[in-house]
């Protein structure tokens, strides 16, 4: 009986969709909804990498698939979060649909080489922007700026307030990450614990092994949004992550395009909006002042 | 050559850390499997299964899931163990199943009546297991214990996952440091195993040769 309602319903309304499906389905219907806006009457220089893309109708981009709220990938094997609408806003400036936009997956890893052999066309995937990476690819934006901060367990039972509270305690973070060689450079006291994922550093620490967690404020509280009567975020961040689109070094005038689109959705709201349908739904806080573009 | 001596330290800690996670593992599995092999043809049927079930269990579970048990699965029982002790068992007790098989394997090589014989003489089980038995089972089983003991020493990469950090926890922090040397990084890791592995590859070879029994 369902099945036949849904379908008269469908039938008659054409977009009942929401009535009878999962919450996965709402989703989806949300974020086609939502779906940053495409500019159709696109006109680009010739050569440049803009009209080359726009041409094309297609472009491959890389973000991450593990990272709540900024890249992760949902039932549908589809990236859902805030560098994914990031993307879209882009590539919805080059003329090109979300649909037709090939998602591959960079980890911090092989973010540097698969712009280099243009395995992807440009990367968003909270990618900080610091000058051993300037020396191999170029930085758009930021569009983004997060700070490394610590997670302890519920209650604070060992009154970490800040890194200097560190000392002599388990901490622990991701291997081969730049808030981990912090730790190490900036607060030699605290003695380190290093897994491959985040997941196990909350293991760790609803078991005890360690007594505080570290790294960029936006995956923390990704964690703590998952276990809200195990964890807790200090929130006082002491570093700044500035997020940056990673783009072949050189490309001068992509990047001063990716530049100019990232400041439109500033100034516009879309980027606000599209922090309030991702990392905002999930850290519960409204959209920050958008960063200062850095047009080095 | 500027990569490698600046970061010489970090390398040759996480080389220090992976021989002796190496060497005490190895250890650890070699005396454990020779007991289990013991348990499997001795004739108590209890001692019999009990090996038995060791060897499958552990045989038949892939490290990682292994170490998740060890590091994160313990403590949920209040058995907190440190991380690198805790490497140390995985990885020994793991290896101990193959140990045991290979050890067995050396024990069914040696012809029966050599047993016979010895029970004949009026030694007991274990005396005929230790004064005859074994000291012919292990020199067959010197090739095929180099090469248990050689996965082991690659499988110890596992720890990384798990904060140890040993050779292959410097790939993502290396490479993360210098993302532009990249093809240094992987070459001092590989070079790292390779002073572990290859000395050992020609040590059982010797020790084959030495120790071989001409048929």
């Amino acid at each position: 009986m369902r099945i036949t309602r849904c379908a008269a319903a469908l039938a008659v309304f054409g977009l009942a969709l929401a009535g009878c499906s999962s919450e996965a389905g709402n989703q989806a219907a949300d974020s086609a909804k939502n779906t940053a806006a495409v500019n159709t009457a696109t006109k680009f220089d010739e050569g440049t990498t803009m009209a080359k893309l726009s041409e094309a109708g297609k472009v491959t981009i890389g973000t991450k698939f593990d990272q709540p709220g900024f890249g992760l990938l949902n039932p549908q094997k589809v990236p859902e979060g805030f560098d994914v609408e990031i993307a879209k806003i882009i590539a919805g400036q080059l003329g090109i649909k979300p649909e037709n936009i090939t998602w591959t997956e960079t980890v911090s890893a092989n973010r540097e080489s698969f712009i280099q052999d243009g395995k992807v066309d440009f990367v968003v995937a909270t990618y900080t922007i610091n000058d051993e990476r300037k020396k191999l690819v170029d930085f758009a934006g930021p569009y983004y700026e997060a700070g490394q901060d610590i997670m302890v367990a519920k209650g604070n039972p060992e009154g970490i307030k800040g890194p200097d509270d560190l000392a002599g305690k388990n901490v622990c973070s991701v291997e081969g990450s730049t808030p981990a060689e912090t730790i190490r450079t900036k607060y030699p006291q605290a003695k380190l614990t290093l897994f491959d994922v985040y997941s196990k550093c909350a293991d760790a620490l609803s078991n005890g092994q360690v007594q505080a967690v570290t790294t960029d404020n936006v995956i923390l509280t990704g964690l703590v949004a998952g276990a809200p009567d195990k964890f807790e975020l200090v929130n006082n961040p002491f570093t700044k992550e500035p997020y940056g689109i990673g783009l072949k070094k050189g490309d001068q005038k992509f990047r001063d395009f990716i530049n100019d689109v990232l400041q439109k959705s500033f100034d516009d709201g879309a980027w606000a909006e599209a922090w309030d349908r991702t990392a905002g739904k999930i850290t519960g806080t409204e959209a920050p002042e958008p960063p200062t573009i850095d047009r080095y | 050559m500027q990569f490698f001596i600046d970061n010489f330290d970090i390398l040759r800690d996480a080389f220090l850390t992976t021989l002796s996670l190496s060497l005490l593992a190895g250890l650890l599995a070699l005396v454990l499997g020779t007991l289990l092999a013991a348990m499997r043809v001795s004739p108590v049927a209890p001692l019999r299964g009990l090996a038995t079930f060791y060897v499958e269990v552990f045989r038949n579970t892939p490290l990682t899931v292994v170490f998740f048990f060890i590091i994160f699965g313990l403590p949920q029982i209040d058995f907190v163990i440190d991380f690198f002790p805790g490497a140390v068992l995985s990885v020994g007790l793991y290896t101990a199943a193959f140990v045991c098989e290979a050890v067995r394997s050396g024990i069914n090589a040696v012809s029966p009546g050599q047993a016979e014989a010895s029970r004949a003489l009026g030694l007991t089980f274990g005396q005929s297991l230790r004064e005859v038995v074994l000291p012919q089972a292990f020199r067959t089983v010197v090739p095929p214990l180099g090469n248990v003991l050689i996965a082991m020493v690659k499988n110890t990469s596992i720890a990384a996952g798990f904060s140890v950090s040993e050779l292959s926890s410097t790939l993502p922090r290396l490479v993360n440091a210098n993302a532009g040397d990249l093809l240094f990084v992987l070459l001092g890791v590989v070079i790292g195993y390779m002073l572990i592995t290859l000395p050992a590859a020609y040590a059982v070879h010797r020790l084959e040769r030495k120790v071989a029994i001409l048929r």
